[in-house]
């Protein structure tokens, strides 16, 4: 089977093109970011030179991977859901395009602004403490190390979070459903990079290396697992 | 329709030039002939079919059936359409036009039978072969409506790997006349432009098998005979039409053949073939004042079954062959002294054998 990039990137460029136009999208990608840049930010900006050193044992950067998991597991929960909504995954589907196609355009289409937006966020954090914050602190929160598992971590949640979100936009007759769903499916990855930022999970290298293995297979697996969940009947009729 | 006729001729240009474009390679496609019609050229790709697959329907079902659970949505279909024809396909609501549509549209697996599309049998490995030589124009547009007119093209060219997708897409539009409507969004085009922008997507994949599903549903009378004309011109070319419709007077003008469906397939045939099949050869005699004795004047004449007064003045006879029994007839009333008014044949429209089918089915139900 061969997937053709020119029906790849024709969807990944309707979706973006959609993307840009749809206000609640717009709004929804720009509170989230916001939403979580908050608490960091606080903290932060907060501490006194004297407690840069506790610092040392949080990794208030990581709390921020909750951005890519939550922007893109919401775009890709309205991928299939909204045009079916909108009546228009028949005709989509009528044109010789394979499932693998469809899906990689959804994917990429929620991969790389939520990937961008996240990078975007990371620089802007990182601008704002390096200017505002006490001498001391910027130096002890940004370590090499938090910054090099922050870069890693990104896509590959995202990535993750997309699979799941996809998977629960081919299942879902309802818009507002699939992208509630979307967000509980991404909770536990939340959760999971909110303890290692608070140093409840203590972040060493083998839990960094454990995670990103953990993560390359849940990619592939949810790749796997939304292709074969993908029902053209199913999506069109609304039965099955 | 000058501008379809330019489109026409460009398709046919870039086939002399490039035969390496996708469609161009399909069996029995490449080389068109060149048809002069008046100031007209039309690619003739009936004429060009010089392969295997020439004399292989261009599509046919055999038994073929969908059903929902419980709900039987069509059954038993069989029916075998020949290249370039445009076959009607009528029927109530509910009848299954649309599932079955999608069903040879490869949207949606058939729960029986069997059927091929385009040359192709319909089997789920031969889905994206079979989409690649058709193409539907769904029963709702089903555009992006937050795109613009020319992206909804686009990106459906590019689905197609349409070459050189910019000149598809202007040339689709302006066979729909809406070329000056490009740039403007989806969602705020009425419905019947939206109509339209999904007639122009379907023509932007050149595709062998064109599916209709109620194309005119919703258009004003010009925009209605404009697509009438497109579909005229698209059969010149050799386009095989499988159009859903529920105006019957559009089937009787358009259609080659027509099928009637009500779940299952009530008849099929040429128009005229369905009249005379369900309804008896008619003449209407009207007098200045009635007939003394009608019996005797009818009697033993050729190719008249019988006949029966309808009102004071007028005189139903059933004939087995018009063209025998009208002079007989004539002859008879002239010799019996009688001041004729008028003597003409019954016709009966498509909407009568419709009607009468369908009726018939309804009282079936009650029953
Ligand atoms: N997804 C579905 N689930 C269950 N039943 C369905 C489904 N789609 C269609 N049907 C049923 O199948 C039958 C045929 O429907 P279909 O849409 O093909 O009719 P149609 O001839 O196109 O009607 P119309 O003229 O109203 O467009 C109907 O009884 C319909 O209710
Ligand atoms: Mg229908």
């Amino acid at each position: 089977m061969s997937v053709s990039r020119r029906r790849v990137r024709a969807i990944f460029r309707k979706e973006l093109r959609e993307y840009r136009r749809n206000r609640t999208i717009v709004t929804g990608m720009a509170i989230l970011p916001v939403l979580f840049l908050i608490q960091p930010l606080v903290a932060v900006l907060s501490l006194g030179a004297s407690a840069s050193g506790g610092l040392a044992h949080e990794h208030e950067l990581l709390y921020l991977l909750a951005i890519p998991a939550l922007v893109s597991g919401t775009l890709a929960s309205y991928s299939v859901v909204g045009e079916r909504q909108q009546g228009t995954l028949e005709p989509v589907l009528g044109t010789p395009i394979r499932r693998e196609e469809f899906l990689l355009g959804k994917a990429l289409a929620s991969f790389v602004p939520s990937v961008a937006i996240s990078y975007a966020v990371y620089a802007f954090f990182l601008a704002l403490v390096e200017i505002f914050a006490r001498p001391g602190v910027a130096s002890a929160l940004l370590r090499g190390s938090d910054l090099l598992a922050q870069l890693v971590f990104t896509p590959l949640l995202a990535g993750w979070s997309i699979w799941v979100g996809i998977a629960i936009s081919t299942r879902s007759s309802e818009i507002r459903v699939a992208q509630q769903l979307g967000v509980l499916a991404n909770l536990p990855s939340v959760v999971v990079t909110s303890l290692i930022a608070f140093n409840v999970i203590h972040a060493t290298l083998v839990v960094a290396l454990g995670g990103a293995v953990v993560l390359l297979v849940l990619n592939r697996l949810g790749w796997r697992i939304t292709s074969a969940m993908f029902d053209r009947e199913r999506l069109i009729t609304g039965t099955r | 329709m000058i501008y379809l006729i330019r489109w026409l001729i460009g398709k046919l240009r870039r086939r002399a030039t490039s035969p390496a474009e996708p469609l161009g390679a399909v069996p029995g496609r490449d080389e068109p002939a060149v048809h002069a019609r008046g100031e007209r050229f039309v690619t003739r790709r009936k004429a060009a079919a010089s392969d295997a697959n020439r004399d292989a329907p261009a599509l046919s079902a055999l038994g073929l059936g969908k059903r929902f659970g419980d709900r039987v949505a069509f059954d038993d279909v069989s029916f075998e359409i020949g290249h370039g024809e445009v076959f009607g396909f009528l029927g109530p609501n509910g009848a299954g036009k649309t599932t079955t549509v999608r069903t040879l549209g490869t949207l949606i697996a058939p729960t029986s039978g069997s059927a091929t599309v385009a040359g192709i049998p319909l089997t789920p490995d031969n889905g994206v072969e079979i989409r690649r030589r058709i193409s539907i124009m769904p029963e709702s547009p089903g555009l992006y409506l937050r795109l613009s007119v020319a992206e909804n093209l686009g990106c459906f060219a590019d689905l197609y790997e349409a070459a050189d997708p910019g000149d598809r897409v202007d040339r689709a539009l302006r066979a729909v006349n809406l070329a000056d409507r490009a740039s403007d969004a989806c969602g705020s085009l009425s419905k019947g432009l939206r109509q339209r922008v999904a007639l122009a997507r379907a023509l932007l994949s050149d595709p062998q098998v064109l599916f209709l599903d109620e194309p005119t549903s919703g258009l004003d009378p010009v925009a209605t005979r404009d697509v009438h004309e497109l579909i005229a011109e698209l059969r010149r070319s050799g386009v095989t039409i499988f159009l859903t419709t529920h105006r019957l007077e559009e089937a009787e003008r358009l259609c080659d053949r027509v099928a009637i469906l009500n779940t299952t397939l009530r008849t099929i045939g040429r128009p005229a073939e369905l009249r005379d099949r369900l309804f008896a050869k008619t003449l209407t005699v009207r007098t200045l004042i009635p007939l003394p004795e009608p019996g005797r004047v009818f009697a033993d004449l050729p190719a008249v079954d019988g006949w029966r007064q309808d009102g004071a003045r007028d005189y139903v006879v059933a004939v087995s062959d018009p063209s025998l029994a009208a002079p007989a007839v004539t002859r008879a009333l002239v010799q019996a002294g009688a001041d004729v008014l008028s003597i003409g044949e019954s016709h009966h429209s498509l909407e009568d054998v419709y009607l009468e089918l369908v009726n018939e089915d309804e009282e079936a139900r009650r029953r």
